[in-house]
Formats: structure tokens, sequence, C-alpha cells
């Protein structure tokens, strides 16, 4: 009995561990499930035709680097993230977060490590 | 004798009539023969397109399909203004007979281009690219490739090349983007370029013009604060900086939109250019290069394009303040106009004597025309995401 007990609080912590785990990989995106699909048309328009003037219409690149699916598949969401917010100094890429919030920079690197941003 | 006078009245009557009928049938006709001077193109930008317009009556003529990815599109014209090379971001290079509305031939030359340039003499096209790195120089007759310039820097790197313009004496001039230099390709001994290299011109160079009188290369720098400046009379004594740390070390502001500096704008001895990262439009003296002063504007400016006599300056902006056209008044230097035509205006073009401006509204999928004079705006032409317009009047300017 004090063994499954025990056996039961650990599997219980693993449980919780996991959902935790879980939940803090998953909030970003849940977050970006709350942008309206207004907001989603917005921020798909933009990255089209204003990160297209220096990353191509396509994102195969420009000015600025290509970001296809396969540019992008080594890094980090949570960087690409901040590089759009924050820009990259002594570059031409400028901070966005005066108009993209946190969790719409995440939704944009899911989309564009998605590829599916032309289809829509 | 009354009925006879009666019956010619009424042969006249019926002649006029049918005369003015088959003139305007014949306008009408196809197969007319009629000039270029009054032709355009506009780049629909997302949807592989351009438009042939005529300026006179500000109307449609063609449609061109099948373009590709005319993102950052720009146009050249053939010394006889018939022909339209068209050099799309996919490394697309299109020649288009304007008069038919047809493509004559289309090359993809290379991954990833930025714009091109038309020797003096019309025989040469050239084509600046980002991927792979150089410019392409083609026969303007048949698009075979003549000359192939990799930008190699550093021992085997491949910069970006920006700013391709020609240049008088069958020149064309360039920068490197990623290597901080300029080049000069001379092809006046014929297809093998003698190549002369400016190296250390400045962090950075973004894009580069040539003066109207085709005599100075300028290029903007985006990693520092300055210009570099080429005389090409005297390209022996190198490049020289000019309106070095105009930005009084400050911090620039972020750039939504990088500047372009084909625009330039030349009114009666001074430069107007739009600074980088500075909500600013430089104005310098063209005798010595000095700062003779600087115009608050609404935004990062993108283009500031002088009407063809000098007397005013049209600036368009960067995201997100870019729904605003401003016009400055050369001789106060002065904003006499500020307009809000919609979100994205993206370029402007004058009518070659400088009566009408075009100007591109992306996002309200429209073309609309401006009398120069009142500032008002005179027509309003429907396109999809328009980007660039290019005029014929091109043809026979050097740096366009």
């Amino acid at each position: 009995m004090r063994k499954n007990f025990k056996q039961w609080l650990a599997n219980k912590s693993l449980l919780t561990a996991l959902v935790l785990a879980l939940a803090v990989v998953v909030s970003p995106f849940a977050q970006a499930a709350d942008i309206s699909p207004e907001r989603q048309k917005a921020l798909i328009h933009q990255l089209i035709q204003d990160c297209g003037s220096c990353h191509g219409l396509t994102m195969k690149g420009g000015l600025g680097p290509a970001l296809r699916p396969q540019d992008l598949e080594d890094k980090d969401s949570e960087s690409l993230a901040d590089i759009i917010l924050e820009g990259v100094p002594g570059t031409p890429m400028p901070p966005w977060d005066f108009e993209i919030s946190p969790g719409e920079a995440l939704w944009l690197v899911k989309i564009m490590k998605e590829g599916t941003f032309n289809a829509q | 004798m009354p009925n006879r006078f009666l019956d010619l009245k009424k042969f006249w009557l019926f002649l006029i009539p049918a005369l003015l009928l088959a003139a305007t049938i014949g306008g009408a006709h196809a197969g007319e023969l009629r000039g270029t001077g009054d032709l355009g193109i506009i780049i629909e930008r997302a949807a592989s397109r351009i438009q042939i317009i005529e300026t006179t009556t500000q109307t449609k003529l063609f449609t061109v399909e099948g373009m590709g990815d005319l993102s950052h599109a720009s146009v050249v014209y053939s010394r006889d203004a018939r022909y339209a090379f068209v050099f799309g971001r996919d490394g697309g290079l299109t020649k288009v007979d304007i008069l038919t509305g047809t493509i004559v031939k289309r090359v993809v030359q290379g991954g990833n281009s930025i714009g091109g340039a038309i020797s003096q003499d019309g025989r040469l096209v050239a084509v600046s690219n980002y991927e792979p790195g150089g410019v392409k120089v083609f026969s303007s007759d048949t698009l075979e490739l003549v000359a192939d310039i990799p930008a190699v820097y550093d021992g085997d790197m491949l910069s970006k090349t920006v700013g391709l313009v020609d240049a008088p004496g069958n020149r064309f001039v360039f920068s490197l983007y990623d290597a901080g230099e300029t080049w000069i390709a001379d092809f006046s001994n014929g297809d093998t370029p003698k190549i002369t290299k400016f190296k250390n011109i400045g962090k950075l160079p973004y894009d580069g013009l040539i003066t109207p009188d085709a005599r100075y290369y300028i290029a903007g720098l985006f990693g520092e604060d300055g210009l570099s400046l080429l005389d090409l009379w005297h390209p022996e004594k190198g490049m020289r900086r000019i309106l070095d740390g105009y930005g009084r070390g400050e911090e620039p502001l972020p750039v939504y939109k990088m500047p372009h500096l084909e625009g330039w704008a030349e009114a009666s001895g001074t430069l107007f250019l739009p600074a980088i990262g500075r909500h600013e439009v430089l104005v310098l003296a063209m005798n010595d290069w000095k700062e003779i002063g600087r115009i608050p504007v609404h935004g990062q400016p993108v283009f500031a394009m002088a009407r063809p006599d000098g007397r005013q300056v049209w600036v368009n902006f960067a995201h997100p303040k870019n729904d605003v056209l401003q016009v400055i008044d050369v001789e106060t230097r002065q904003i006499v106009k500020t307009m809000t035509p919609g979100r994205a205006i993206l370029h402007m073009e004058f009518t070659p004597r400088g009566e009408q401006i075009w100007v591109s509204v992306r996002d309200r999928d429209v073309v609309e025309v401006y009398d120069t004079a009142t500032m008002e705006k005179i027509a309003e032409l429907p396109a999809d995401k328009p980007s660039g317009i290019f005029l014929t009047a091109r043809a026979n300017k050097t740096g366009l």
C-alpha cells in the first residue's frame, strides 16, 4: 500500500511536471490562438508586404536573409520572435515591438516555420 | 437650282458625320501608328503582372502577365523607348514590347535581384544581383549573357550588389553592400569589361545614384552617418566622404523601409536626399557637397523626387507613416502640402515635363494622378497592389 502510494505520488509528480512543461511550451501558442482572424489577416499582409520588402514576398531573402521553413528549422522560436520585437542592432532590421506583441511575433515565427502563410 | 443647293447641303450633312465616324473607328484601331513618349509601366507587385499605361488621357492600354516575383521590380527602356526591360526580384529579366503589350523574351538570370541599368549606347542591359552576388550583363537585343561580374571580396566571399547605374562611356557603376566597395565596369572596349574597384567607401552602402549631369556617383551608407562620392570625370582621385556625421552622433531612428536614392532630386544646384534614420530631407549644395539645410518631414523619407522643372520635391515615407505624401517648395524649403492618399504609398513618377505626378497607393489598389500645379487629384486608375511606376522618358536619362 505504502509502496503503491509512493508510486502513485511519483506518477502524480511526473504527471504534474509533464503538464507544467507542456503548459510552458504550449503557452505562447495558446496566446497565438487568441489572435483574432482579422488581426491574423493583417499580420500576414504585413509579413508579405512589409517584411517582404527586405526578405522577399516569398521570404526567399533580399537585403535581409531568407526566412523560408528550411532557413528557420534549426532556429529557436523564442530567439526569432525576439529578433522581430527588438530588431538587430547594426543591421537594417528594425524593432517591431511598437506594433507587434510578443504573442503575435511567436505566431509569425510559427507560420514562417510552417511556410503556410502564402496559401492564406 | 434651289433644289441642287439643298442636295449639296444634304450631302455635307451626311459626309461630315461619316468622316467623323471613320476617324473614330480609325483612332480605335489597334494597328494605328503611335509613339511611346506618353507611355509607361505600372508594376502590380503581387500579381506577376504589369500594366502599360498612357499619360495623355490617363488610361490603361495593356496588361502583361507572367512576369514572376515583382517585389522591388524596376524597369529601364531601350533607347528607342519601345522595349521595356523589367527586373524582378526572382532574377527574372523580361523584355516587353510596350506598343503591342507582349513579352519578347524572358530569362531568369539570377536567384535574387534588385534592379538594373542600360548602357549609354543601348546595347547592354546590366542586372544587379543579391544571389549570387554580382552583376550580369546581357545583350539588350537577344538577352544573351555578355559578361558575368561576381562581386568577390575577402578571398571567396560574394557581396550583394546595390545602386547599379549606367554612366557615360558605356560604364556601369555599382556598390557592394557587404564589402563596402564601389566598382566601375567599363565596356567601352567591347564585351570584356575593365573593372575599377574603390575599397573602404564606408559600411553597408545600401543604394547609389548618379547626378543628373552624369558626373557624380553617390553611395548612401546604412552603417555610417554619411555618403560616399565619386567624380566620374576623375575616378583616379578615388571616393570621398560627404555629409560626414550628418546625424550629429544622435542615435538613428529605426528604418522600416530603406530609402531609395534613385529618386534623387536635383533642383537649382541643390540635391535633396532622404536622410537615413532621421525624419528629414537633407539639402546639399552641388558645388561643394556641403549640407545647406535639412527639412523636417512627416516620417522616414523613402523617395524625394524633384519635379522636372525643379520647383517642387515630392516625398513619401516608410511604414508605419506611409499613408502620407508631402510636397516641399524648393525656393522656401517649406512643406506646402500634406496629403493622405492611403496606406502604403510606394512610388511616384512625374510626367516628362512635370505637369502630372503618378502615385501608387498599394493598400487601396489604385494609382492616383495629381496635377502638380494645383496639387489636386485628377485621375485614379485601378491597379492590383501597385508599386513602381516607370515612364518612357527614362529612356533618355543617364542613371534611369
